[in-house]
């Protein structure tokens, strides 16, 4: 994935704006609970820990770990081109805080799971994809 | 009335002409097996008194998903119903059995039609495998956590629990193409199924990568056709056509997050709930099963169904079906018998159920498997998605 590719983007709604805008300003954005501090995701109007109801907007560190990933061969989407690499990441604040996204600048051979990534943002309209790539050592 | 899912039972087996691009009108076929499964029975028309299906009529999706709703085939056949249900949020495709189940064991209805068509091959066409959400200019709810990211397909989400499940237990592409190759010599013997020639490990092992580890016969083949079959209440059911198969017990649980990045153990989907659900209603224990028809839409999901049904330990899947002999026709645990959906055809679940059936009747000729199995299991669902039903002939 050199280019950009053409993404199908989110429908930006109050209740995901936090997320899919914060990349503009450099940040990874989740709902977090008030009460006992758990991370929220995807967004929720209750916290599944908890049961909390207050539930502010806070940011990550963007550092996480590749728990799982696939090479995609086959082109599914217009635009969107073959190979590229997409994977689970865990968010470091939180076990079990996890997105899909897709690893970039890294060789699809390089991957490991356990390997530590840290968040980029592709901005496309008013979205920014979080996109992760890995952390030179 | 007791109430049980065991005072249900399976009377009727239908299905239609199977194929790629039969350019035949979806409500066709499913006629075709509805009355199939009728007249099976030894049932007419005005013995129906039910329908359940799955996932219902005009249900957005691919093209070609959504086959024929409750109120065509309701109306197509002037039935007169007493209950029916059509829908697509249920535990995996066999909820909409499950359900037919608890009409005829509440005495909402005596027998149920049920059924499930797909024509995405027709309705497909010539095209290659389109990616979901190809149509969309924004994406919202679930989808859009994955869409955005070129994650439009369920090979990308299963390929990376199959990753997991590598990475976590050493399991192999060798291992997991027993699967593959299973279903291909089964389906020889099947002479509905669509891909009936032979398939070696060098074929599997040398075909394109469609999203690693995952290659072209690691998965299933849109089709078309319909599967229908009656369920029945125990006590109508004492005087028809064919020996009736029991429903032993069900698994429709649901116990982690329902999604496919949000699942809590990477390596297991939601037949792990369902699965363990199953054993805590019944007697019977994995030893007991002659037969599985395992959900194959992926060949790694057959692997997370054999576990989650406790023929092995969790991550012991892999060497289980190492070397393809323990789940052949004759092995000790038949997986598959018709060709699954890799190769017999994606039939959507209603197919594993059929051939459940159809191997507890010794009808299955050319793929029977020997020895005269008294108990089945049926599955169908991947990821958050799950059902399974436990039968056996009295
Ligand atoms: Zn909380």
């Amino acid at each position: 994935m050199t280019e950009k590719p053409t993404r199908i983007l989110p429908a930006v709604t109050p209740e995901n704006a936090h997320f899919w805008q914060g990349g503009a300003e450099g940040e990874l954005r989740f709902l977090r609970c008030r009460d006992c501090s758990s991370y929220v995701h995807p967004p929720a109007p209750v916290c599944g820990h908890c049961l909390g109801r207050e539930l502010a907007v806070a940011a990550v560190s963007g550092r996480a770990q590749v728990l799982t990933y696939t090479v995609n061969h086959q082109p599914w989407l217009p635009g969107f081109d073959p190979p590229y690499v997409i994977a689970i990441v865990e968010i470091e604040e939180q076990p079990g805080l996890r997105l899909t996204t897709n690893i970039v600048n890294c060789a699809p051979e390089a991957l490991r799971i356990g390997m530590p990534v840290r968040v980029l943002f592709e901005q496309h309209e008013d979205v920014a994809i979080p996109l992760f790539e890995p952390v030179e050592s | 009335m007791s109430g049980s899912v065991r005072d249900a039972c399976i009377t009727g087996l239908g299905q239609s002409e199977v194929g790629r691009r039969l350019n035949r009108d979806p409500l066709g076929l499913t006629i075709d097996a509805c009355l199939e499964a009728i007249e099976d029975a030894g049932l007419t028309r005005e013995d129906i008194d039910g329908i359940a299906t799955y996932p219902g009529g005009s249900v957005p999706g691919a093209a070609g998903f959504s086959g024929a709703g409750v109120v065509d085939v309701q109306d197509a056949l002037r039935l007169e119903l007493s209950w029916f249900t059509g829908g697509i949020e249920l535990p995996g495709q066999l909820g909409s059995v499950v359900n037919a189940c608890m009409a005829v064991a509440t005495g909402l209805a005596s027998h149920v039609l049920c059924f499930r068509t797909v024509w995405e091959s027709t309705a497909q066409g010539a095209g290659r495998r389109a990616g979901i959400g190809g149509s969309y200019s924004r994406v919202g709810g679930p989808m859009q956590w994955t869409i955005p990211f070129g994650a439009a397909s369920a090979a990308t989400w299963i390929a990376m629990f199959a990753q997991r499940h590598f990475h976590e237990y050493g399991t192999t592409r060798e291992q997991l193409a027993q699967i593959a190759l299973n279903a291909r010599r089964n389906a020889a013997r099947n002479p509905k199924a669509i891909y009936r020639d032979p398939l070696s490990l060098e074929d599997y092992l040398s075909a394109r990568i469609i999203s690693t580890p995952f290659c072209l016969f690691d998965c299933d083949v849109p089709s078309d056709g319909s599967t229908a079959l009656i369920v029945s209440r125990r006590e109508a059911a004492r005087d028809l056509r064919k020996p009736p198969i029991q429903v032993e017990a069900v698994g429709t649980a649901l116990r982690g997050r329902p999604s496919w990045d949000q699942w809590d153990d990477l390596t297991t989907m939601a037949a792990r709930d369902a699965g363990a659900m199953l054993w805590e209603h019944t007697q019977l224990r994995p030893s007991d099963v002659d037969v599985a028809e395992l959900y194959d839409g992926f060949s790694f999901l057959a692997l997370a169904w054999i576990e989650a049904l406790g023929f092995c330990k969790q991550g012991e899947g892999g060497p289980f079906i190492e070397g393809g002999a323990r789940i052949a026709l004759d092995g000790e645990l038949p997986l598959n018998t018709q060709g699954g959906q890799l190769s017999g055809g994606r039939m959507h679940g209603y197919g594993f159920l059929h051939e459940a059936c159809v191997q507890l009747r010794g009808e299955g000729a050319e793929r029977q498997v020997p020895n005269d199995p008294r108990v089945a299991v049926a599955s169908a669902g991947g990821g958050p998605l799950a059902g399974c039903l436990l039968l056996s002939r009295p």
